[in-house]
């Protein structure tokens, strides 16, 4: 069994149960709208929103609603403890993880997908302007805090307390990946676009991602087996 | 790498849950062909013990191996001749049976994957139903596709923990029938149950654990319950 088929097969395997049950996504969705429709009421004033706020209510969306993507996620995988059948598998374990992160990678970009123009929109934040920059910080900010998260979420997922923890645990070793996201952003969405600046944000996005990639790449079995 | 599974050894594991002590010094040996019954109260450490025996969990301490090859290296190789059917079934409740038997026959890396479900699910008496969602069966049709699921890949070493639950008459006798042919085939099987009477005859030799210790039930006459009752009342 090749690493890659393994990665196929769990991360086929749970983008089937999504699409037919479709419970996390729209779960995700709705939550980032209302979060963002919440910031919109209190932020927006005859049509003109407070200054640099559609960077930081992007990134806060996008971490509140991973934050719920990565508990359901999970949860499914809780309720027959199929978690231990995958790692009981003759299969790679860090392939489980990387399929399980590619899969709340997919829900995630689903929901970038719908609340960027969104925030776009109710904002008046030109988050368009750079769309392939913009889209390569969204990707990198949205890597950095699933590989952590998928981490976190399947060494919980037979904890008692594990939606109280997994805030707890990721918000903290997150808030590098959020600062860089929301840096980066509000540098693209600046009246004169900053793109160096916003590049070398993104650059400190591609390091973070390297390091917490490899880090959870090397700590998941041992934490999935103690 | 070729693991050799014509023994299971525990060699005095300790395993500790914080400050908990679930087994302490369990040494036993379990040989190819012999079904084995691990009997005990509820919370004895039954289930933890079929973890540490699967690689899910590492002992505290002391040493576990298959054949001579120890559990502490068990990599794909070992984990391919386990199959493991725990108090949870295993089983994703949004797919279908045959969805089931599909993903985790691939995950093994079985050939003729297909053949092989549908004869798992002949076994299970779920070839009615391959493709209903295991979330509308009842309690008894999930433990016989679990049960298949487990033994899909024919492994060597099966650990089934309550193999019984929920069973009809008919699926017991399926099971234990089941149970006499992975005897016959070499296979080591490791059962734990609280249905002493229907393992009577089936199990080779009997296991009891209690407080986190094991002994060997003696291979007295009488009835299994009350043999084991007499060891309960003496421990």
């Amino acid at each position: 069994m090749t690493f890659l088929r393994t990665v196929w097969l769990v991360m086929r395997k749970d983008l089937l149960i999504e699409f037919r049950t479709r419970e996390i996504l729209y779960t995700t969705v709705f939550f980032a709208v209302s979060c963002i429709l919440v910031f919109a009421f209190g932020l927006v004033r005859e049509g003109r929103a407070v200054e640099d706020a559609a960077a930081g209510i992007l990134w806060i969306a996008i971490a509140f609603s991973g934050t719920l993507a990565l508990g359901r996620a999970f949860e499914r995988e809780r309720q027959s403890d199929t978690l231990r059948a995958l790692m009981i598998a003759p299969a790679d374990r860090p392939a489980i993880y990387v399929a399980k992160l590619m899969g709340v990678l997919a829900l995630l970009i689903a929901v970038e997908a719908v609340i960027t123009p969104l925030i776009a929109l109710l904002f008046q934040a030109p988050l368009f302007a750079a769309p392939f920059t913009m889209g390569v910080l969204l990707l990198a900010g949205t890597v950095g805090f699933a590989a952590v998260g998928t981490l976190f979420a399947a060494m919980l997922v037979r904890a008692r307390s594990r939606d109280v923890l997994l805030p707890v645990l990721l918000y903290p070793i997150t808030v590098p990946v959020i600062i860089a996201g929301v840096r980066g952003t509000s540098a693209l969405l600046q009246t004169d676009m900053d793109i160096p600046v916003a590049r070398a944000w993104l650059t400190l996005l591609l390091a973070f991602d390297a390091v917490f990639i490899t880090l959870a790449l090397w700590t998941f079995e041992p934490l999935m087996t103690d | 790498m070729n693991v050799s599974f014509d023994t299971l050894t525990f060699s005095d594991v300790t395993r500790n849950f914080g400050r908990r002590r679930a087994l302490s010094r369990v040494s036993f040996v379990c040989r190819a062909g012999e079904v084995v019954a691990l009997l005990g109260p509820n919370g004895a450490g039954k289930s933890t013990l079929l973890s540490i025996a699967s690689t899910l969990l590492k002992p505290t301490s002391g040493d576990v191996r298959y054949g001579a090859h120890p559990a502490a290296a068990a990599g794909a190789a070992v984990r391919r001749q386990i199959g493991l059917l725990a108090h949870d079934l295993f089983v994703y409740p949004e797919l279908s049976a045959a969805e089931n038997l599909l993903f985790f026959g691939r995950l093994y890396g079985l050939t003729d994957v297909e053949r092989i479900v549908r004869a798992a699910l002949e076994q299970a008496k779920l070839a009615d139903r391959p493709d209903d969602p295991v979330a509308g069966f009842s309690r008894g049709m999930r433990q016989r596709l679990a049960i298949e699921r487990a033994l899909l890949h024919s492994p060597r070493l099966v650990l089934l923990d309550e193999p019984f639950t929920g069973l009809d008459d008919a699926s017991v006798e399926a099971l234990r029938g089941r149970l006499a042919s992975l005897r016959l085939s070499g296979s080591i099987v490791l059962l734990t149950t609280h249905d002493l009477e229907v393992i009577d005859g089936i199990a080779d030799r009997a296991l009891i654990l209690t407080a986190g210790k094991v002994n060997e039930l003696d291979a007295g006459p009488g009835p299994l319950r009350e043999r084991y009752r007499r060891a309960c009342a003496v421990a």
